[in-house]
């Protein structure tokens, strides 16, 4: 059973970039471009993995993963950060939000692989 | 596996350059007393949504300038520092800096390394200001500075991150500031720290981690900062091998982690840590989900972004389509309507069906003009400064659509209009009290479509066209001018070559070179600009533009066994000649006397030599053309009718030949030429001003 990642950022290039890449590896991505159209996506559709950025317009990444914590599918859903801050107040933020854990961007394809398989196999 | 990111450039390029058209209006839009924090924010957004892809694929130069930039926005969004016209300016000079660079990637334009550090450094600038007030309460007690220069271990991947937690090591001895920061491993780092009483000390810490260090005292205590200095908080002040317990061994390379309250040793196996996780991973097996929906909903975007030739391609596609239907129709026009009544029908309604079809995709090239619009307000911004004046621009109508070939190509002639109303028209703001007027001039730039074409103004509230000085000026130009003209016709003048009314020459609107350049570029696009002007209470330039320049109407003609199409616009009218009227001049140059007037006689067979053409002028016809106020008659076999030709390029095909503006395919599959009438008229001018 394919796993569908649900890949959120407002960026069409580091979408297309995680699509393409997750795509290849014989995950289903689905893409949102910000939080408030990724929460919507993550409540129609079964998703097995949540990748978020943080900075975004209309929903940041933050809210997006307490908002998605209070939802009873998604309380054990790993959810993951996309973000370009590596700082520890970043991290306690996202750690106090529920989120499974982070990625600092910039970020290779090979390293979101290596990532997304330790949390989704 | 390994991933040629170079597929996603293409897509980078468009998103950054919109970012950085977003980043420019907004930051033009920004109210320097109180500014909308939403706007902050979506200015910030800008910078670090570049930043993060231009980072991703590997575009250093434009990562690090948008990390300089986004951390002054940062803090202005923050509230920690003020928005001012020379730090939004700054800002401005380093979003244009930041789009060199991307035509660099994009299109190989050559790439200017100064420009981007000396507007890093002009940003900087902003934050050691900020830091200004801390330096002079700290100046009594002032002990020697100290700057640590040192190279970091080649092994370390984020040596930007090993650098931060040095500084905040280092903290303990005295403010830090990074002086240097290289973005290529095994160069220099410099760190200053201010008042350090520890010198010994400091140098311990970061020969720990690094090597080839040198300490340097500073006796100011306080050390000028060189490009993309960064004040360490001292609040963060963190021990670099007292980190979080829970991923201890890794803090030093973190670029993933995964956090677990649950695993004693989260990271212990990926010995990596750019990620991470929060909490226990469930079982991967649990996480298999039940059969979901297989059919995912499509993407929520509502737009596509296709290249152009694509859509032009279906645009010629289309056109063929049409085409067939007319030879398709022409065929079944001799069949019996009766018994192939259904065969009528059915061809009625592909000409419909393919007329809309060709609409539709027509208005796939279609944007809105504020595509071309958008780029004003900076020019305004800009120039007023430099000029000294204070000017509004206020903008209407930027939501109507326009062909997108066109848009590119009115950017230049309107940049020089707005320049020119706000160079000649607007007055300084002295004039302007004196005259009763507000001190702050108006700049209105509106469009709007008008029967089939699009209608751009660009208006000032300016002191208007002097019509005394405009006619003093033709006469030292020695150009036949008469006291009694017309307003209109005295502000034409001021297209002609060579003519500029400036009293100062500036380097704003030139040297006179303009409105004629103005005007030929406008009429090359099929379109025309007329003047109003009041004294003393503005002018308004009317530029009229057709919608399209892919399909044109026009007036098809017989010559010999061939067709040509004139653009329906130049023609004023059609009439049969006789004998009498055609005058020759010189020997070769004809003129046709058409009421009161003669006008140039452009005999089409001869031009292009057609043979079997009618050569008795009174059996054929003349059509009658205007260009630019000037006209000239082109004499041909027949009229044949009107139509709406799907323009296809000489050039790109063949050629370019003198009189042919482009070709066609008519109904009956035969290539038509469609005359270049501008090039027609005035050539036909020319040689008979040379005759006379």
């Amino acid at each position: 059973m394919t796993k569908t990642v649900l890949a959120i950022d407002d960026s069409a290039s580091i979408r297309q970039m995680v699509s393409f890449t997750l795509k290849s590896a014989g995950y289903e991505v689905l893409e949102a471009v910000d939080g408030q159209d990724g929460l919507e996506k993550a409540k129609s559709h079964q998703i097995g993995l949540v990748l978020t950025d943080q900075n975004m317009p209309r929903m940041d990444g933050l809210t997006l993963i307490r908002t998605l914590r209070t939802l009873p599918q998604y309380k054990t859903t790993p959810l993951l950060m996309l973000t370009t801050e590596s700082s520890d107040d970043m991290k306690q933020q996202g750690r106090a939000a529920g989120a499974t854990g982070w990625l600092v961007k910039p970020f290779d394809p090979q390293k979101l692989l290596e990532v997304v398989k330790k949390v989704i196999g | 596996m390994s991933y040629d990111l170079s597929q996603f450039y293409p897509v980078f390029f468009a998103e950054a350059a919109e970012h950085l058209d977003a980043m420019e209006s907004l930051l033009l839009g920004l109210n320097h007393q109180a500014p909308d924090a939403e706007d902050l924010n979506a200015v910030f957004r800008t910078a670090h949504s570049i930043k993060g892809a231009a980072g991703t694929f590997g575009f250093t130069d434009m990562a690090e300038l948008t990390h300089i930039l986004e951390g002054l926005l940062d803090r202005v969004r923050k509230g920690e520092l003020g928005l001012s016209d020379p730090l939004v300016d700054a800002c401005l000079q380093a979003r244009d800096v930041l789009h060199k660079q991307l035509a660099t990637h994009r299109d190989g334009a050559p790439s200017d390394p100064d420009a981007a550090s000396v507007i890093a450094d002009r940003l900087a600038a902003f934050s050691i200001s900020l830091q200004a007030p801390q330096l002079a309460s700290t100046s009594a007690s002032v002990s020697a500075g100290l700057v640590l220069e040192f190279y970091l271990p080649g092994s370390v991947p984020d040596q930007a991150l090993l650098a931060e937690k040095l500084c905040r090591e280092l903290s303990d001895f005295g403010n830090t500031h990074v002086l240097s920061s290289p973005s290529v491993e095994g160069q220099l780092w410099r760190i200053h720290i201010e008042s350090c009483e520890d010198a010994e000390g400091a140098v311990g810490v970061v020969e720990f981690l690094a090597h080839d260090v040198h300490a340097i005292t500073d006796e100011s205590g306080t050390i000028a900062q060189q490009g993309g200095a960064r004040k360490i908080q001292e609040e963060s002040a963190f021990g670099l091998f007292e980190p979080e317990p829970a991923h201890a061994d890794n803090e030093v390379e973190s670029a993933y982690g995964l956090f677990s309250e649950n695993m004693p040793t989260p990271n212990a196996d990926s010995g990596d840590d750019s990620y991470g996780f929060f909490s226990a991973l469930p079982p991967i097996a649990e996480t298999i989900t039940p059969p979901a929906n297989k059919r995912l909903a499509a993407n929520v975007d509502t737009t596509i972004r296709v290249g152009v030739d694509k859509v032009d391609l279906i645009i010629n596609q289309v056109g063929e389509l049409v085409i067939t239907h007319a030879m398709l129709q022409q065929i079944a026009s001799a069949l019996d309507p009766v018994t192939f009544e259904r065969l009528h029908n059915g061809l009625a309604q592909l000409e419909r069906n393919s007329r809309d079809l060709q609409a539709s995709i027509m208005t796939m090239r279609m944007v809105p003009i504020s595509m071309a619009f958008s780029r004003f307000p900076r020019v305004v911004r800009d120039l007023s400064v430099k000029l000294g004046k204070q000017v509004e621009l206020k903008i209407s109508g930027e939501s109507t659509e326009l062909d997108r070939g066109l848009i590119e190509r009115i950017i230049d002639p309107l940049t020089h209009l707005i320049r020119n109303g706000l160079d000649h028209g607007i007055e300084s703001p002295v004039q302007r009290r004196a005259k009763g007027k507000s001190e702050v001039g108006l700049i209105t730039l509106k469009a709007y479509q008008l029967s089939g074409t699009v209608v751009v103004e660009v208006g000032d509230d300016g002191a208007g066209l002097d019509r005394a000085r405009i006619l003093t000026k033709a006469r030292e130009r020695g150009m036949q001018v008469h006291d009694a003209m017309s307003d209109q016709a005295v502000w034409a003048l001021i297209f002609e070559a060579g003519f500029s009314t400036a009293d100062v020459v500036t380097d704003v609107s030139g040297r006179g070179v303009g409105m004629d350049v103005v005007k030929r570029n406008i009429t090359a696009l099929g379109g025309r600009i007329d003047i109003e002007s009041m004294v003393g209470i503005g002018t308004r330039m009317t530029v009229r533009l057709p919608l399209t320049l892919a399909i044109v109407d026009g007036m098809s003609v017989a010559v010999g066994g061939e067709s040509y199409i004139i653009p329906l616009g130049y023609v004023l009218e059609s009439l049969q000649p006789d004998d009498a009227m055609v005058k020759r001049m010189g020997g070769v140059e004809r003129l046709i006397q058409i009421r009161e007037t003669y006008v140039p006689l452009i005999v089409l067979h001869e031009l292009f030599g057609v043979r079997n053409a009618l050569t008795d002028f009174s059996q054929g016809i003349i059509v009658l053309l205007e260009v630019d106020g000037r006209r000239a008659a082109v004499f041909v076999d027949a009229l044949l009718g009107q139509h709406q030709v799907v323009i296809k390029s000489l050039e790109t095909n063949y050629r370019k030949v003198f009189g042919i503006a482009a070709a066609t395919i008519m109904g009956d599959g035969r290539v038509a030429f469609v005359l270049d009438a501008v090039a027609l008229v005035s050539k036909a001018n020319a040689a008979v001003q040379a005759a006379a």
